[in-house]
């Protein structure tokens, strides 16, 4: 790789972790903070919590109103963003190198001593209600969003906007408390990326965030999924459809080599998806398959969205592209594969925040960060040999399927659950 | 650390490039002046067709080589399309440049064959209904039309089913033999380019092609205001899109009228956001100017609850009526400034940016800036300067298109 990378880490004594990529080549610095306040801990009466927990935490803190809040960002130049996943809620943010501290201390403020103004709350009620209904709107979205949710379970397959009834029987008072019980320093990762000094940074990310109190963990009861196939009627353009089967977690020892596979699905213009359903046949504009990975269990998630009278071959064509992949690969698309890695690679280079989002999720999922060279490595490392290997013992199966169009598609069960 | 060089071959084709040897990668792209406003009712969608044709095979390699080779070479490729141009570009290795070039070069040049064309109609056509599934539902396509009214930029650039079905490979070649001038065509590059290598590439796979005249007549746009409501009853949300007059790219008050846009109309901390995002009256909005030769556009929009979309629909145009008769702040305009600011430093360190910013300056065909010299374009804005761009530009004289299960709305007064 052009650069050596260098990660440091530090754990502060309350349990959080801060993880860094020192980019000295860049005037700009990204961050991630990642606090364990995911939708896997909303009660499941109270779906959205986490999230409307942000929304709120957002309107204000320590001496800062809402708008003086939002203005003191405007003032840094940041672009920032948060979101509420599975595990965790986020907050990210890049700017100028010279405007990282003052952000970094505008938002631990906010994570220990957030205002949650009760006159504010409808207005951040009716925030997550639009979120919820504009998810409506977004078809491919729905079908992905119900695969995960039939795949995961609940709670891990749960979307993090919730539901109307949910969230309209959410009070201050359970913000507060899922606040006070999740946002906590144990498990939270704080990354960084780009133009810092190393010492500097620690000794700023201690003084604004070592005093945080530590709090016990939280246990949440896991229901087993059904993963039944499942058609959601709609009179739309299009059929979308999406398929799931099982794959290998990221923090696996083989996850390279499922990660290969998917590659030669789905990495590229020559991909075999790409080929065989749109170059090919001409049926689709979208095709492709993307990892998914929760801290134990992973899936491969397939989509493309089609006419409805071309929906059926469409979703056979692709299917049998999946099963084909127990065959093997050959050697030109593994020597593909690995070019196209290694130009990502470098090409991530260039963006601290999408170095910081990275690292912070390799620390979650791993507990240390595999440096783009050990990634490198990994995948120059793999053969032929071993990928084969690897499918003949892990052929793509079991697979889930979800359509949402004008007409239900035909789910083969020897094709959806073929061995 | 920068250097910026150019050479024009003698077909016409301008070879530009800002060199960073720092750079871990380097980016190349195409750009050609030619997009929906060149097109007619008889070819509606060609340039946006053509621009999928041009990764479907040429005399030397088949649509299935174009593919391997762009992955061979690692490379993260695309094209898009516009009203006004066609950009195709790839991002590599440096150790790739002479590649790309050569590879990116001969796709300039496609064969349009008969089986090809035909396999990818298809591919447009779910293009077409893929974006009639999603939001605005074609709302943007339909207020272009009704804002620039018989004007060019009101052509659609994916064109319709029916229009692309139509068309023809020699529809296609005799469009293709209009616009795709080399004196219409700019190789543009970023990052760590070898440039004397770029120019000598060019000419090799460049330099035989014939040069045409290509030129565009240039019309002002005869902006329309209305309201037009569009009943689309499976919508959840209701879309609310404006369009009132701005700058083109050539104006001299673009800068502060992008300034004007985010002080009203940014995504965090706009007037907008405190009006409607950050209260919940709608689940998204703001505001950008669309430049282009000779016109120019400021879009507005929202996506709200339909219960609230009349409402509003009296709000958005309270706000800009407040906004021409009272003008910005001094503080406003300092918090604009911080993040544009902000914006230009991230976005110069992506060479794909770079190149962006590089081969879109040729088309406008204004002089080449550094992002630093563009940045302090905006730092010298002064608040008159924002309020008299308000006050030209009215954005309360618009032409408005709704989209969603309402059908009873009207338009604000």
């Amino acid at each position: 790789m052009t650069h050596k990378q260098i990660i440091l880490s530090h754990q502060f004594a309350n349990g959080l972790t801060l993880v860094a990529q020192p980019m000295p080549w860049l005037e700009s610095a990204a961050f991630s903070i990642s606090v364990p306040a995911g939708c896997r801990y909303d009660p499941t009466d109270k779906k959205g919590l986490a999230n409307f927990t942000c929304e709120m935490a957002l309107r204000g803190c320590g001496d800062l109103t809402n708008r003086q809040f939002v203005e003191a960002l405007e003032f840094n130049g940041v672009d920032h963003s948060s979101n509420v996943s599975v595990y965790n809620t986020n907050f990210g943010g890049s700017m100028l190198a010279s405007r990282l501290h003052d952000t970094l201390g505008i938002f631990a403020t906010m994570l220990q001593r957030p205002l949650f103004p009760e006159d504010q709350l409808e207005d951040g009620r009716q925030v997550c209600f639009m979120e919820v209904a504009a998810l409506e709107d977004e078809l491919a979205q729905r079908a992905i969003l119900e695969l995960r949710s039939r795949f995961y379970g609940d709670p891990d397959g749960r979307t993090s906007e919730g539901d109307f009834e949910s969230l309209k029987s959410i009070t201050i008072e359970d913000i507060k408390a899922f606040h006070q019980q999740h946002y906590r320093p144990d498990e939270t990762i704080v990354s960084v990326a780009g133009k810092f000094d190393w010492d500097a940074l620690k000794d700023h990310v201690g003084s604004l965030l070592g005093d945080w109190s530590s709090k016990p963990s939280v246990a949440v009861d896991v229901i087993e999924p059904s993963r039944q196939s499942h058609h959601i009627s709609f009179p739309s353009e299009q059929t979308h459809i999406a398929v799931a089967y099982p794959a290998l977690p990221y923090c696996s020892d083989d996850y390279f080599l499922n990660r290969g596979s998917v590659g030669v699905l789905s990495d590229g213009l020559s991909s075999r998806l790409f080929t065989e359903v749109r170059e090919k046949r001409g049926l689709c504009y979208t095709v492709s398959a993307s990892y998914h990975s929760l801290r134990d269990r992973a899936c491969v998630v397939c989509y493309s969205g089609t006419t409805t009278q071309r929906a059926q071959e469409t979703l056979d064509v692709l299917i049998d592209q999946l099963k084909l992949l127990r065959d093997g690969i050959d050697e030109a698309e593994l020597r593909r594969l690995q070019i196209q890695v290694r130009s990502s690679l470098i090409m991530q280079q260039e963006s601290c925040r999408a170095r910081a989002n990275a690292i912070a999720g390799d620390w979650m999922h791993l507990g240390r960060v595999r440096t783009l060279n050990e990634i490198n490595e990994k995948i120059t490392g793999l053969t032929v040999a071993s990928v084969n290997q690897f499918l003949a013992d892990h052929p793509p199966r079991d697979f889930l399927v979800v359509t949402l169009g004008a007409e239900s598609l035909e789910f083969q069960r020897d094709i959806v659950s073929a061995t | 650390m920068t250097s910026y060089r150019q050479h024009e071959l003698d077909n016409g084709l301008t070879v530009i490039a800002e060199c960073n040897p720092q750079a871990y990668t380097a980016a190349f792209g195409f750009f050609v002046k030619a997009g929906s406003r060149d097109e007619c009712d008889q070819n509606s969608g060609v340039s946006h067709f053509l621009e999928h044709m041009v990764f479907k095979g040429t005399p030397n390699r088949s649509a299935e080589q174009v593919n391997l080779e762009l992955d061979e070479l690692g490379s993260n490729s695309n094209a898009r399309t516009g009203e006004e141009s066609t950009i195709y570009h790839a991002a590599v290795l440096p150790e790739f440049q002479s590649q790309i070039v050569e590879l990116l070069s001969d796709t300039m040049r496609p064969s349009l064959r008969a089986e090809d064309f035909e396999t990818e109609k298809q591919v447009i056509i779910e293009e077409i209904k893929m974006y009639a599934d999603q939001p605005p539902y074609g709302g943007y396509e339909r207020i272009m039309e009704e804002f620039f009214g018989d004007h060019p930029l009101g052509q659609s650039v994916l064109g319709t089913t029916e229009t692309v079905s139509g068309l023809t490979p020699d529809q296609m070649m005799e469009y293709f033999q209009q616009r795709y001038s080399p004196s219409n065509i700019a190789l543009a590059a970023s990052g760590n380019i070898d440039f004397d290598a770029l120019v000598q590439d060019a000419e090799k796979h460049c330099g035989s092609w014939e040069r045409f005249d290509a030129d565009r007549t240039i019309q002002q746009a005869d902006y329309q205001s209305g309201f037009v409501s569009l009943h689309q009853p499976v919508s959840n949300q209701q879309y609310i899109l404006q369009l009132a007059p701005g700058p083109s790219y050539h104006d001299e008050d673009r800068f502060a009228t992008r300034l004007m846009s985010t002080i009203l109309g940014d995504d965090s901390g706009s007037r907008m956001y405190w009006e409607f995002l950050d209260t919940g009256f709608a689940e998204s909005g703001g505001m950008g100017g669309y430049e282009y030769d000779g016109s120019g556009s400021i879009m507005t929009y929202l996506c709200c609850d339909p219960a609230r979309a009349q409402e509003n629909l009296e709000r958005l145009l309270k706000l800009q009526q407040d906004a021409r008769a009272n003008g910005v702040t001094e503080r406003e305009l300092e918090l604009a400034k911080r993040k544009v600011a902000s914006h230009i430093v991230l976005a110069s360190e992506r060479t794909e940016a770079r190149m962006f910013s590089v081969g879109s300056q040729w088309l406008t065909g204004l002089p080449y800036r550094t992002a630093a010299q563009i940045a302090s374009s905006y730092e010298a804005v002064t608040l008159a300067q924002v309020n008299d761009a308000l006050a030209k530009w009215s954005l309360d004289s618009n032409m408005t298109v709704v989209v969603g299960p309402c059908e009873n709305l009207t338009a604000a007064v």
